[in-house]
């Protein structure tokens, strides 16, 4: 029996946050949690409490996870597969850490259900980059200097990589307000805004 | 948030069914205010019924009017180019709502069923005849600086949120609903309801029933939406007005005017829309009909300043009118 006053070991957040993403692919994606048995979904009904077998197609890779109904997308990148650039912020909508793209545009991973986002292409911060080669909008965000402590960092990148593609990253008037759905609280919003604009012309080049 | 159960369906018919035959079920769009309702325990549903694959997400013109689906985005009818160059105050309403993101997930059907942002509502621990009737209202005597001044009771006094639907109000817009008699169609005026002594009882919509569509007539005259808020973006609104003003010579031909943020409802004035009709439109007019519009207004302890501010918006938004756009 293990002796419940002593701590085994010290873990500091960031070996907690590796050893979760290891065992959440080492154990076939299912949740420690899981009680009940696995069913396959093919539009059919999940019961309250029950798991099923979802794919998601995430950064270009099919990926199987096990969850229950109330599993957010943005919880089952970071929990069940284990791609923790994406960010949990205020978990309502409101922060905009957790933006990703769904089928090319940008949402709030946190508001949307993982079993609604069956079929379509994810994209996330770690499918950003090609290779070595980081994308425009991530190289701007360095040579701008555009963050501090980073919590934001990850959403701040996706959804500027939609800002401009959409084409609203004309001026810096432009910029602020669409990308108004992303709070930075350390107010790295002057050099955002410059990384933006400085990304969104080499994008047009 | 608690555990609930999930489905897909592919038609309407099939949705409307599949709500009635399950115990505790809601339908799920956008997802953007329900999933944040049941974290807050606000409301709790034991089966979601996702209706993203049913196709009703376009967004139509004819020379009728607007058809736009109930599953359209917001961002999609926001973009659409009859929209933005025939029905502009509904374009400017709804990218004056929320952020990209959630412009992206977010349904037009979802938009008008949204729920009140007042704090109290969304807070389990507080007293909200809304969210659990019969427990009070916490506003009444509380932090009421967001509350209504028109269209309150003595059991609540939260705003409609909705941008959107204050911009459908304007154009005299029509809901269309699937429900388990059939399909049924009730204007935006009406559509949402008075707290009176049923707070809990935002809508007219009945259960299980589905908004389909909404038909916009064609507007023979220019619109226009003006939202104020207390940060410059991503806010809900204090006050905001949708107008849609025929101006011939510059006298008023006709004019419908929707107001955001001072009704319990997206509200109406027929009262000021009364003084307008007929008349040059001048500052002093437009102060008359705000004068109007005002006259039955409650404030409270903390938003008194929406009676004055409410004037002063419709005197900005209107006393332009001839100028720009």
């Amino acid at each position: 029996m293990p002796e419940p006053s002593r701590p085994a070991r010290a873990h500091t957040r960031r070996t907690v946050l590796k050893s979760t993403a290891v065992t959440a692919a080492g154990t076939a994606f299912l949740p420690a949690v899981a009680r009940a048995e696995p069913t396959a979904l093919s539009r059919g009904t999940i019961a309250p409490g029950e798991s099923a077998e979802i794919t998601l197609s995430v950064n270009g890779r099919d990926r199987v996870v096990a969850v229950e109904p109330r599993v957010t997308l943005l919880d089952a990148l970071r929990e069940r597969l284990g791609l923790t650039g994406t960010k949990k912020g205020c978990d309502r909508g409101e922060c905009g850490a957790c933006t990703v793209l769904v089928d090319g545009e940008r949402v709030k991973s946190c508001l949307t259900l993982a079993v609604m986002r069956q079929g379509s292409d994810i994209t996330t911060v770690e499918g950003l980059a090609d290779g070595d080669r980081l994308h425009p909008v991530q190289e701007a965000f360095i040579r701008h200097d555009a963050f501090q402590c980073g919590a934001c960092t990850s959403g701040q990148v996706m959804s500027a990589v939609a800002c401009i593609r959409e084409g609203h990253a004309g001026t810096e008037a432009e910029i602020r307000e669409w990308m108004s759905g992303n709070l930075c609280r350390c107010a790295c919003y002057q050099n955002i805004v410059a990384a933006v604009a400085d990304a969104a012309r080499e994008v047009r080049r | 948030m608690k555990a609930f159960g999930y489905s897909q369906v592919r038609e309407p018919a099939e949705a409307v069914r599949a709500a009635r035959q399950t115990p505790g079920a809601a339908f799920i769009a956008g997802g953007t205010d329900l999933l944040n309702l049941m974290r807050d325990g606000a409301q709790h549903h034991d089966h979601l019924v996702d209706i993203n694959h049913l196709d009703l997400a376009s967004v139509a013109d004819s020379s009728k009017g607007l058809r736009i689906g109930g599953l359209a985005r917001m961002r999609h009818v926001a973009e659409h180019r009859s929209v933005r160059e025939r029905y502009p105050v509904l374009a400017e309403a709804l990218e004056a709502s929320a952020s990209p993101q959630v412009r992206n997930m977010a349904t037009i059907g979802g938009n008008l069923l949204q729920r009140t942002r007042c704090g109290y509502f969304r807070d389990a621990a507080s007293a909200c005849n809304k969210r659990a009737p019969g427990s009070g209202c916490s506003a009444l005597e509380g932090w009421n600086r967001g509350h209504a001044v028109l269209g309150g009771s003595e059991h609540c006094i939260a705003t409609h949120p909705s941008d959107l639907a204050v911009a459908l109000l304007a154009l005299d817009a029509v809901v269309h609903l699937l429900g388990p008699d059939g399909p049924r169609q009730v204007p935006v005026d009406g559509f949402h309801l008075r707290p009176g002594n049923a707070p809990h009882v935002d809508t007219v919509l009945r259960p299980a029933e589905l908004i389909t569509a909404v038909e916009v007539p064609r507007p023979a005259a220019r619109s226009r939406y003006l939202k104020l808020r207390d940060r410059a973006t991503f806010e809900f609104a204090v006050v905001s007005i949708a107008a849609v003003v025929d101006l011939r010579g510059g006298r008023v031909r006709d004019v419908r005017l929707a107001f955001g943020g001072i009704g319990t409802t997206p509200w109406r004035s027929p009262e000021a829309e009364a003084v307008l009709r007929g008349a040059p439109l001048t500052v002093d007019a437009i102060e008359r009909a705000g004068r109007a519009l005002v006259r039955d207004a409650v404030p409270r302890q903390h938003n008194g300043f929406k009676v004055e501010l409410v004037q002063r918006a419709l005197v900005e938004l209107l006393s332009g009118w001839g100028g720009s756009r």
